[in-house]
């Protein structure tokens, strides 16, 4: 059907013509064509849902493609699985599913590598890799003990010692420091300058625009245009995305004197997990009516502190955690909730959700008691059903409705889901962990505007995130958490995103604190 | 107690022992790479009649094993096709495989009911068999009593310490994200259950062709449900399975000696029978509590199956 070009040197790297994909329900891809170069950052943007993971699995083999062609390097290739994939030189930076949880960061690397390097020399690559580049990782530690951030670093490092010639990276900064994106984006370009071709999956416009040559914009499953970002702009790019402007969050000014709905006063918890880290001395106070943010990168302690607020780990003592003024170190998750905490976990499939279950059935794991599912001792489907309708309206969640698999809904309007449901519990204290990890630039925003809506109706909000533009966005006070000890909370005003980048790495003014935190502390 | 009884006792402990250690680690190395093979009675039940037929056609107790290799893996094989290929519910096409392969070998053995094969003589290890105590116990041994200690090595070297032991855990994993970095992973699975089946096959061989050197009806009794037991309560581990099987054959012993000896105890015999299961149980419970061990050691994924999207 097609020969190599005779115009080497101008041979594509890859070329894809008319794509196309089809699943039972959806037309997942339809006709696409994209052409990556030798060296090029080729950005493929779109929303949740637009096709663009779809695509990536097929290049890398993955999935096979209904109908159309792949190129590489002139020539007609099938790709029919990811060894052959990686057999013609392409990576894959996957976002959620390629590492083995009870292996170490070592194992998994050396299962991804061709040859048996000895591990001990492995080791040491992995070391010298992750100085290199700036994405610090013990390669000895089990993977089920990194945070999502460090499991993301291992994935990154495992395809960089392939030295791949085209390299996909799904959504790779999403968990990074903005020191690390920095460093990261030097080693792209590094690698694109030697050559590697890079396609670059993100939803954050001016990363894109900063990093990519090219871009591509896929809108349900077709290419809707081709852009060069730098001659872009963000809000242009977001409309070739997703069709019309991108929603502006409303940010009063918060609401002062709010009584105090978590208060933290000297926890400690020393970890169970020999890789985890101890909670040291964490004070911290959230009142009705403002939201604060608690930055970092992902392992310092940030799944220790939420498992001791959410109640799945329960602390030696009382005192130390106060839900609405009652002592509740020592109560259970379902007994804080009934204090009227709600929790939006860091893990969307398996602790935010059940992922074989219907979303109404998702809604009554939490929603039961707080939204009346509960019927003298029976629950009541129908009632359940129409709050999981009632959430999936408000909350624009795009699925098969109240009986639709938790599984079978993209991560964004899962996520939609999951916030929605806790917020219409009307909760006095909303902890959210990541609450926009993975999600699209419409939905984030969505998200942000629900929090910030939750905060002007006088709910305390506590989130933890690691994307500070987030934090800078929508909090009223910031706080830091490094190798387990949090910072004093500062007033969004009174800081900025430099400020905040040095004090993640454990540099904050100890020994001067704010008056307010001196207070929070003698309390 | 005297060195006499101590050294028979430990001798019956590690034959009894024996069956339950290969059948358990290649139950073990199939379970690590995901795939729950519940039919491990009805593929000794299988592997003990194939030997015993062959050992008394050709009057090798070699080949009887072989025999009986060869009938766990064809049993396996079958459980691997139906499970692997055609997806069907781990757990259910385990049970009719037990149930099948108990069923059949009654009906393939009705000939050589109440048959006797002549006794294998034991191999002597020089010298070491020599030392007092244990030495007759340990090193006067069934060929296949050193086949399970080289096994319990190799399983343990394979899983630890070899590539293709990594490949295998990780399948057992996660078979998608295996998949995704490019290994075969229906393959590497048909690999792991046919293991198992042979492992099962050479475990029944040992009891009709060395243990009981007879062929009874039933006479697997129940070992492959142990040995799938043992599996789950030493969490996944090679040398906890050791461990168990050795608890499991010394209480078994022991309990019987009581038995036999006459002595007037006012424990009801039932109990006593009874103390082997429970007491096994019970030691490898208490052992293996390590909630941060299990987790490491215990395959994600096991007994669901994987079908390569697409």
């Amino acid at each position: 059907m097609s020969s190599p070009s005779p115009t080497a040197g101008t041979t594509p790297r890859l070329r894809l013509a008319g794509i196309r994909k089809v699943y039972p329900t959806v037309v997942a891809n339809d006709g696409i064509d994209l052409t990556v170069e030798p060296g090029e950052i080729h950005a493929v943007l779109g929303e949740n849902g637009a096709g663009k993971s779809t695509l990536m699995k097929i290049i890398y083999g993955v999935t096979r493609p209904s109908a159309g062609e792949i190129h590489w390097e002139g020539e007609r290739v099938e790709v029919a699985n990811p060894a052959r994939a990686r057999a013609l030189g392409i990576g894959m930076v996957f976002q959620h599913f390629s590492l083995f949880e009870t292996l170490t960061v070592a194992e998994n690397v050396a299962l991804a590598l061709p040859g048996r390097p000895p591990l001990a020399e492995l080791t040491q690559r992995i070391a010298e890799v992750s100085e290199h580049y700036g994405l610090p990782v013990d390669p000895r530690r089990h993977v089920h003990a990194l945070s999502v951030g460090e499991r993301q670093r291992v994935e990154i490092i495992r395809c960089l010692l392939q030295n791949p010639r085209l390299l996909i990276m799904d959504e790779p900064t999403s968990v990074l420091t903005p020191q690390a994106v920095r460093r990261l984006f030097d080693t792209l370009r590094m690698l694109s300058v030697e050559g590697c071709s890079i396609l670059y999956i993100s939803h954050k416009l001016d990363e894109i625009q900063e990093l990519c040559h090219t871009a591509t914009v896929l809108r349900g499953g077709r290419v809707t245009g081709h852009c060069k970002p730098a001659e872009e702009t963000p809000q242009s790019m977001a409309r070739l995305m997703i069709g019309k402007d991108l929603p502006v969050c409303e940010h009063g000014p918060a609401a002062t004197g709010g009584e105090a709905r978590l208060q933290l006063s000297g926890l400690s918890h020393a970890s169970d997990d020999p890789f985890g880290t101890d909670l040291r001395d964490i004070h911290l106070d959230v009142h009705a009516g403002e939201i604060v943010g608690i930055a970092g990168v992902s392992g310092n302690g940030q799944q220790e502190l939420l498992r001791a607020i959410s109640g799945e780990e329960r602390i030696a003592e009382k005192f130390p955690v106060r839900i609405g003024g009652v002592e509740a170190g020592r109560l259970n998750a379902a007994q804080r909730r009934r204090l009227g905490l709600c929790f939006v976990p860091e893990e969307r499939l398996g602790r935010g959700a059940v992922p074989s279950m219907s979303l109404a059935d998702n809604a009554v794991l939490t929603a039961a008691r707080n939204a009346g599912l509960v019927r003298g001792g029976f629950l009541s489907f129908a009632r359940a059903r129409r709050f999981a309708a009632e959430c999936i309206e408000r909350f624009d969640v795009r699925s098969g409705g109240p009986r639709a698999a938790a599984k079978s809904l993209s991560g964004g309007n899962l996520q939609k889901f999951i916030v929605g449901r806790e917020v219409l519990q009307t909760p006095r204290l909303l902890v959210c962990a990541q609450p926009t990890w993975g999600v699209d630039v419409g939905a984030a925003a969505f998200i942000r505007q629900a929090l910030i809506d939750l905060r002007n109706r006088g709910c305390a909000v506590l989130v933890i995130s690691e994307e500070l533009d987030e934090l800078f966005e929508i909090c009223d006070r910031i706080a830091v958490i490094a190798k387990g000890r949090l910072s004093p909370a500062r007033p969004v005003a009174e800081t900025s995103v430099e400020d905040i980048g040095v004090w993640m790495s454990g540099l904050w003014p100890g020994a001067e604190p704010l008056p307010a935190e001196v207070a929070d502390a003698a309390a | 107690m005297d060195g006499a009884l101590f050294t028979n006792m430990l001798f019956a402990t590690v034959v009894a022992g024996t069956p339950l250690i290969i059948v358990a680690l290649g139950l073990l190395v199939s379970e690590r790479a995901g795939v729950l093979n519940l039919g491990a009675e009805g593929m000794m039940a299988m592997g003990a009649v194939a030997a015993f037929a062959v050992t008394h056609a050709t009057g090798s107790p070699w080949l009887g094993v072989l025999a009986g290799l060869g009938a766990g893996m064809a049993m396996a094989l079958v459980f691997g096709f139906l499970t692997l290929t055609l997806q069907a519910n781990q757990v259910a096409s385990g049970l009719a495989l037990a149930i099948f392969g108990v069923g059949l070998s009654a009906f393939i053995g009705k000939p050589f009911e109440s048959v006797a094969l002549p006794t294998v003589p034991a191999i002597r290890i020089p010298f070491i068999a020599d030392i007092p105590l244990i030495g007759e116990a340990l090193y006067n041994q069934q060929a296949l009593v050193y086949f399970s200690w080289a096994l319990f090595w190799a399983v343990l070297w394979f899983l630890a310490r070899s590539r293709a032991g990594l490949v295998l855990r990780a399948v057992g994993e996660s078979p998608a994200a295996a998949h995704a970095i490019g290994y075969p992973v229906v393959l590497i699975r048909y690999l792991a259950v046919l293991f198992g089946g042979a492992m099962a096959g050479v475990g029944g061989a040992f009891l009709s062709v060395y243990y009981t050197p007879m062929w009874m009806e039933g006479m697997v009794a129940g070992r492959g449900w142990i040995a799938l037991a043992l599996v789950v309560f030493a969490t996944w581990r090679p040398l906890r399975v050791l461990v168990g099987a050795y608890l499991f054959g010394g209480v078994m012993i022991t309990q019987l000696f009581i038995q036999g000896s006459g002595l007037q105890i006012d424990f009801p015999s039932q109990f006593l029978s009874s103390l082997p299961y429970w007491a096994t149980i019970v030691v490898l419970v208490v052992i293996s509590r390590n909630p941060n061990l299990i987790r490491l050691n215990s395959p994600a994924s096991l007994g669901r199956s994987y079908r390569p999207d697409a």
